[in-house]
This record gives structure tokens, sequence and C-alpha cells, in this order.
């Protein structure tokens, strides 16, 4: 806890940097690992692809008039009946993998960014709350959040997934259940240090509505941990569904996500067709790995102790 | 510390009651099974029976409320799909879910525990690089990928190892286990690799910080002053240290591996409690997920409790922050 109350000291010990000139440091510290900025570029490639997929790819697989039976478990590198090279093959039911890959992509960064952001919201309410006002409040919240910690995220994810049925909002919902304590653990942790300090006891002195404290005042000091928390949780919110997805409850073929991809895929790799799973998988893995990697060179930018 | 204990007792029995009151609303409220239970063309008599049989034409509560009273007694219900008690059914599952589990952790051990060492030791190296690099792999790439590409590459493309499934059961003192045949252990140990990677990864990380932290220790400099092998050093003081954050580690985590084993479970269709919460997920088999879970939040909040005592013990400002 000590060390993210070091985080919080620097931007209110520099009041004169403009945010302009903050963006500008953090990212001429950013950018001294080549790994994070290749890791920002995959990322950015991949964002690209997936939602300009209806645009850059052959095949709408969600278009059943546009598959066609007889183009089913064509290799890669082979062309179908479309006219063109299927790169990635084709699936059971005569689908251009690519395509599908790119529009599954699409569906896994939706549930996983939209998952992470409503974590983060209701983490960070749950959080500012707790710590603010204390007391019996805060020793209930974070009971319950301490004891959602230690069960595993993917059993919370599960249960909620089977109760919830399957579709992507009911698995977005799964996802903020299982996440959202992280996200509280951090803020209330990074905000009981803030709130002793001075500046809060200048403004709880003043007329100004408790809103306008929590979240002009104290939100603004405590954002950065939380950004590093945010990235993280979107990789494993994309891991987690394509995990629900691939044990049967998280998205149905006809939406398919990786996950689901990759599940209908496991179904033939012995009979050697390993394309299907193989190439949604090495998608998945590099998305969530680049995320990762960008979320740990945002950790040791903003860690104090290695400003300069 | 009396109060300390007793009040965290009733914490405990208190989050328990919530959590099953949750999972049995929860559950409870997923579909009809007499719908997946019968053929659609019975008559509405043999429905009703059914129906008054398994209880549901009571309200919830009362449906809860005997749930409960009958847990008391030993008895969880009995499985819809294969209609035995829940508890036999879990209990036959459940030897080869621990067995699973073993093996993985100790892999995870074996190798996770030198590697982070190695890795603390000399943390410049290349090689120590490279196990940094894989542990991060183990974190962040999904289990169940890996799992298939195992099962790729030595089932399929090689034909070294089964696919699949349990194996051989011998007999091992008084247990039936496949560790006792070799063909078990062909079958045990590619997923219990799988299980491992995410495990090993943060054994490597946790041995590796606590190394590096204790090579700027006084006890070592002043070992190393006294002309000490840095072989005793390693093995002989910085192990001991390093060994107890070590252990606490481990004793948690072997609850979150079994939840884990859920996953292998599936992908290596391996016949322990983590395919059978899934099969009776997709099956809607509520006894057998209402026990499950129960039975889960049940272990994980006496893991925590335990956890949360020996804290106290060792550290009295945990006892006087929460006693009342």
């Amino acid at each position: 806890m000590a060390q993210i109350g070091n985080v919080l000291a620097v931007p209110s010990a520099a009041p004169v940097e403009t945010r302009v000139m903050r963006l500008r440091n953090f990212w001429s510290d950013y950018r001294r690992s080549w790994v994070a900025v290749a890791a920002l570029a995959v990322i950015v490639t991949l964002l690209v692809a997936a939602f300009g997929a209806p645009w850059l790819v052959p095949q709408d697989p969600y278009d059943l008039a546009q598959l066609d039976w007889l183009d089913a478990f064509l290799p890669p590198r082979t062309a179908g009946s479309g006219g063109y090279v299927h790169l990635l093959g084709t699936d059971n039911a005569g689908r251009d993998m690519l395509s599908a890959i790119l529009y599954g992509l699409r569906t896994s960064f939706v549930i996983g960014i939209s998952a992470g952001a409503l974590a983060l919201t209701l983490g960070i309410s749950i959080g500012l709350t707790s710590a603010y006002f204390g007391g019996r409040i805060e020793a209930l919240l974070m009971r319950i959040v301490d004891l959602q910690l230690s069960m595993p995220a993917i059993l919370l994810a599960l249960v909620m997934a089977a109760v919830l049925g399957q579709g992507v909002p009911q698995i977005i919902l799964a996802l903020v259940v299982a996440q959202y304590a992280y996200f509280a653990r951090t803020t209330h942790g990074a905000a009981s240090v803030e709130r002793r300090k001075d500046y809060i006891e200048a403004a709880r002195s003043t007329p100004l509505p408790t809103r306008r404290i929590l979240f002009k005042h104290l939100l603004p000091n405590v954002l950065p941990p939380l950004i590093v928390v945010a990235t993280v949780q979107v990789a494993s919110a994309i891991s987690l569904e394509a995990t629900l997805s691939f044990l049967g409850v998280g998205l149905p073929l006809t939406e398919p996500s990786l996950g689901s991809l990759i599940s209908n895929g496991f179904k033939y790799i012995h009979a050697g067709r390993s394309w299907l799973s193989i190439y949604p998988g090495v998608f998945l893995m590099i998305t969530v790995v680049a995320i990762n990697l960008v979320g740990d060179q945002v950790r040791t930018v903003i860690d104090p102790r290695n400003s300069r | 510390m009396f109060g300390y204990l007793v009040g965290r007792l009733i914490q405990a029995v208190m989050v328990v009651f919530v959590m099953s009151v949750i999972v049995f609303v929860g559950v409870y409220a997923i579909g009809n099974p007499i719908d997946v239970m019968i053929d659609p063309g019975a008559s509405q008599e043999i429905r009703e029976n059914l129906i008054r049989q398994y209880g549901f034409d009571q309200p919830l509560w009362q449906q809860y409320f005997t749930f409960v009273s009958n847990v008391f007694q030993g008895d969880l219900g009995r499985s819809m799909v294969y209609n035995i008690p829940v508890t036999s059914l879990v209990f036959s599952r459940l030897p080869a879910t621990l067995e699973l589990v073993l093996v993985s952790v100790g892999i995870a051990t074996l190798i996770g525990v030198p590697a982070g060492m190695y890795a603390g030791y000399r943390p410049n190296s290349i090689a120590a690089k490279l196990i940094m690099a894989l542990s991060v792999l183990g974190f962040s790439v999904p289990t169940f990928w890996i799992g298939m590409l195992l099962i790729m590459a030595f089932a399929v493309n090689l034909g070294w190892l089964p696919s699949g499934g349990r194996g051989e059961v011998g007999q091992f003192l008084w247990f039936d286990t496949s560790l006792a045949t070799s063909n078990g252990w062909a079958h045990v140990i590619m997923p219990a690799i799988n299980l491992s990677l995410f495990k090993m990864g943060l054994m490597i990380r946790l041995t590796r910080a606590g190394m590096v932290e204790a090579m700027g220790t006084d006890y070592v400099r002043f070992a190393r002053a006294q002309g000490l092998p840095d072989r005793q050093i390693v093995f002989g003081h910085i192990m001991r240290n390093i060994s107890i954050p070590l252990v606490t580690v481990f004793g948690l985590e072997l609850g979150s591996t079994l939840a884990f084993a859920v996953v292998t479970e599936t992908v290596f269709n391996w016949p322990g409690v983590g395919k059978l919460i899934i099969d009776s997920i997709l099956q809607l088999d509520r006894p057998v997920m209402v026990s499950y879970l129960v039975m889960v939040v049940l272990l994980f909040v006496m893991i925590n409790l335990v956890v949360d005592l020996i804290y106290a013990r060792l550290d009295p400002r945990v006892r006087l922050k929460g006693g009342s």
C-alpha cells in the first residue's frame, strides 16, 4: 500500500505540469522498452483489424447465405467456391477462418473492454465510498470484496455464466461480477491513503458536495494504479470469456468469439484439422500477451521508484 | 484471542449461509430441469408426479429449507442425471481430481522453486530472463489453449501420450489411484503439466522476489564475509527464510488449483469433479451444481478462516484491529 501512496504523491507534488506535458513525459518513458512499443503497435493493429473487419475480410461469418457447405474443411491457402483464397482455411460450416477470427476478435474486444470499463466503474464507486466514509460501510464492503478475491475468478464467472445463460450482455455481467473486486481493492487502498491528506481535509471544510469531493478531488489522485489494473483486467476478461466459451457456457458459435471458435475447432483436432483451433488460439494469445506487456510497461513508468 | 476466534467463526458461518442462499436461488433460476429430464410427449400426470417427487411444487424458501435440513443429515440430494446420491457421485470423482492437483502442484514446485531461485541468484543472466519470460507466458496464455496444443503435439502428431481419460487405476495402500500404474502416469502427466503452468509462473515469481530480497540482507552479507561457499548460503540460509511465504502461498493456491482443474479436466476429458460440475451445468443437474458450489464455498471459507487465524496468532495487530 505504501507504494501506491508514493505513486499518488507525484501528481500533487508537481502541479505546474500541464496535461500535455505529462502525457509527453509518459510517452518518452514508455518508449524506452521496444518490446512494449511493439506490443502497443500489435494491439492497435488488432483493434483496427477487428473493428474494420467488415471492410477487410471477404466474408461475413454471421451471414448464413454466404456460407457454402461444399467449402467445409478447406486447408489454409486453398481457394473456395467464393473465388478467393482462404488464407487460414475454412471450418466445418465452410466459414472462412480469417473472417471468423477477425469478427471473433471484435466480439472478444467488445466483451473485454466493456467488462473492464463496467468493473472499473463499479470498483471505483465501491472503493471510494468505503474509503471515504469508513466505519461500518467500509468494514462490510471490504469484507465482501476480500471474500470474493479469495475465490478464483474463473469459478465466479462460471457460476454467473451458468445462472445468466448465453449471450454477450450476460457474459459481460458475469465478468464484471468476477472482476470488480480487484478494482474495489486497489481503489480502496489508494483512497484510504489519500483521504488522510490535507487537501481532502481542506475540501471537506468547505461546503462542497460530497459527490464533488469524491470524484473531482479524490478520484484523479487514485487513478494511476487503477489504469494498470484496468489494462491487465481487460486481458484477463478476454481470456476468461474465451475459457467460458470453450467450456460451453459462454457464447454460442452463432456469435463467434475467439473462445467459441477454438471450442468448435477442438472437436476436429483428432482428425488432423488443427487449423480450426490453432489460428484463433494464436490470435487470442497474441492479444492477451500484448495487453499484458503494455500493462507491465505502464506499471514501470508510473512507479516513482523508476522515475528520473 | 478467544473473542477474535468467535467473531471470525460467526462471520464464516454467515458467509456460508449467504453464499448458499445466493447459489440456491441462482441455480434454481436456470431453466426447468423437468423439461430436460423427460420426454416432451410424456403425460401431464407423469410430469406432475416428477415435479412433486423433486419438490419443485413447493415455494422456493421451503425448497431451500428442505435442502439445508437434508445437508445437516449428510444428504445432498440425488443427481437427476446419474440417479445416485450426490455425495457418492462427488466422492467417486474426487480421487481423480486430487491426484491431478497433487501431481501438478508437485511439478510446479519442483520446477518453479529451483527456476525462481536461479533467476533471483543470477538476475541478469540470459537463463534468468528466459525463465521470467516463460513465467509471463504461463500467466497470460489461457490454460485450455495450451492444453490443446499439448494434445496436438504429444497425442495427435507424435502419438507418445494418450489424449485424455484417466487410464488404468491401481491399488496404492488403501487408495485406488492411477498413480500406481504406468499407464495411469501416462494419462496424468499431460493434464498435470497443463494445470501446473499457471502455478509454476507464480512460484517462479515469488521465489525470485524472495531470493532477490534475501541476497541483499545482512545475514547473507555476513555469511559471505565469513567465507561460506555460495551453495551453503543459498541452500542453508536463504532457502530456510524464503520457504515460509512459499508454504503459505502453496496452501492458499491448493484451493484455486481445484477450481482451475475445471478447465484442464474438460480439455483432457479427465473424470474428476471439475468435469462433473461442467457436465451438470450443461445438463441442468441442479442438486449436483448446488452441492458442488456449496462445498467449494465451504472449502474457501475454511481456508480463509485458517489463514486469518494463523495471521492473528502471528501478528497481534490483526487481533486488536478486528477483535470486536
